[in-house]
């Protein structure tokens, strides 16, 4: 094989996987402080996609630039969803948790198909066709703006759990929920916040991906299991583990459409899966379990 | 009087963990809580801490029935704890725990001014500020977690089993930080296993068993009363 159309393909899988990994950041944020698993995941995150369409549709808005709206939008969305909702079901076991979030992943796929139907929409951008060159190495705009996005993004989020005192109280929750109620945390805002800020990662990494891929509803569950696939494999909980399997994972799909084909690209991901569970089962960059 | 506990009861579910409990702090106090272990002690003062909601009676505080109130509201208003097991945010660092403890809008206010205060109490802390407190020794977490407590500014400290699982040489600097807070003017809630030394530093003492108060006095009392003596010194 030319080794240029590897170094193509490795490159498109990195630009792809970083959108991944903000994506899958969102789902270990929520998941590392809250300890519960976000079952709606991929749907929150096709929500952000939607939004990001009728941003483009209504006010003519590059995708990109509705990354903050849309972030914005799905905080709000995940805070409430949190407060009012998931909150209830916290004490109960898992497989509870489980139902209500699977419940609400349905409803909001029911939803957007009631509103924008079953069929694939997508955006086009002025830059879609446009790429820069080095050598034979060609990489798309779309692909680059997207990756630069959600590096801006996740560097974000980082920074806001090191710097900010908001960030070191929801890690002190994550940390021992118990002192954080000694010191007087108010546990149940500061896990609606971060409910928010995980929801807001979907909303962002959502208005990026269309910048890529046409959306219809049914791409939801998929997103979902991607995002766990990725944090499996990254670490569960550890923010910078999600960045880094979003990478593996994107560079491995894009290695499997090229060295085999594009329909394999899935059982690459869930074999990497597979290996990361036998050699490895804390995850990449994960902690052994307490 | 600064705060007021009056005929509170606490229910896990079926069981009662405190009957009709009564105890007043009055200012410049060291009120002792002795007992054994499940006699109550933890839950009184997580319940005054309002992690535990009462099922009845009445808290009150510089004049506010506080009782039912979330743990944010009470620490705001200037109760701090020192919980047992010490409680400290293993993974973040030593700076970080303390500023978490500055995290209320009464702790914020001045919090440098009281961060410096923690560190000429506690110069190891300063020493260590930048490293996770997980990988601190069991008195300096300790010191830690009466650092943390400084920092959201309280004026009532409740300590729970602050000497447990500690050296003997830093049980003794546990006590004299807690008489010297004490003496700068806040008043204390101690919860200790080591009862002779919890009631000779106490003003006033509550003994607690099976969630009730049975007995209660003078710290000094209570340690010449033969029942004390018997159930809790072994003499």
């Amino acid at each position: 094989m030319d080794p240029w159309t590897l170094a193509n393909a490795v490159v498109s899988g990195l630009l792809i996987g970083l959108v991944y990994g903000l994506s899958a950041l969102g789902l270990s944020v929520i998941f590392g402080v809250i300890r519960i698993v976000n079952f709606a995941h991929g749907e929150i995150m096709v929500v952000g996609m939607f939004f990001a369409l009728l941003m483009f549709r209504w006010l003519g808005l590059d995708p990109l630039l509705s990354v903050p709206l849309a972030a914005a939008a799905m905080f709000g969305f995940g805070y409430v969803l949190q407060l009012i909702v998931v909150s209830r079901v916290s004490h109960l076991p898992e497989h509870m948790q489980f139902l209500l979030l699977a419940a609400i992943a349905i409803m909001i796929v029911s939803a957007l198909l009631l509103v924008f139907g079953p069929d694939a929409q997508g955006v086009h951008v002025g830059y879609a066709w446009d790429s820069v060159a080095f050598g034979e190495l060609i990489v798309d705009y779309p692909k680059m703006f997207a990756a630069v996005a959600a590096i801006v993004v996740a560097a974000l989020l980082l920074a806001f759990f090191k710097y900010t005192t908001t960030g070191k109280a929801i890690r002190a929750c994550a940390d021992n929920r118990m002192g954080a109620q000694v010191v007087g945390l108010n546990v149940g805002q500061l896990y609606a916040l971060t409910f928010g800020i995980g929801a807001a990662c979907l909303g962002a990494a959502g208005a990026i991906i269309l910048l890529l891929f046409e959306v219809h509803p049914y791409l939801a569950p998929g997103y979902t299991l991607l995002a766990f696939v990725i944090v499996i494999v990254g670490g569960l909980g550890s923010l910078f583990g999600a960045l880094v399997g979003g990478i593996l994972i994107g560079v491995s799909e894009a290695l499997a459409a090229v060295l085999f084909q594009p329909s394999m690209k899935s059982a690459f991901s869930f074999a990497l899966l597979i290996l990361v569970l036998l050699l490895r089962p804390q995850g990449l960059l994960g902690k052994a379990v307490r | 009087m600064i705060l007021s506990v009056s005929a509170l009861n606490l229910f896990y579910g079926d069981a009662q963990a405190l009957d009709d409990v009564s105890l007043e702090v009055d200012a410049g106090d060291i009120v002792a809580v002795v007992g054994s272990n499940g006699a109550g002690k933890s839950s009184l003062i997580r319940t005054i801490a309002g992690i535990e909601r009462p099922r009845s009676g009445r808290i009150v505080y510089k004049g506010v029935d506080i009782a039912g109130w979330p743990s944010h509201r009470v620490c705001n208003l200037g109760i701090g704890q020192v919980a047992e097991g010490r409680q400290i945010f293993a993974g973040l660092t030593v700076r970080e725990n303390l500023e978490v403890g500055a995290y209320l809008e009464r702790g914020r206010r001045d919090s440098a001014e009281t961060m410096e205060r923690v560190f000429s109490l506690f110069p190891i802390l300063r020493e260590r500020a930048e490293q996770s407190a997980g990988t601190l020794s069991g008195g300096e977490q300790q010191m830690l977690a009466i650092g943390r407590c400084l920092l959201g500014r309280p004026e009532l400290i409740m300590f729970d089993e602050p000497s447990l699982g500690l050296a003997p040489a830093i049980v003794q600097e546990v006590f004299r930080i807690v008489e010297r807070l004490n003496a700068e003017g806040t008043p204390i809630i101690l919860v200790e296993q080591n009862v002779a030394v919890s009631l000779r530093m106490a003003s006033r003492a509550y003994v607690l068993e099976n969630g009730r108060i049975v007995l209660s006095g003078r710290g000094e009392e209570l340690l010449r009363d033969d029942r004390v003596r018997e159930a809790y010194l072994g003499l």
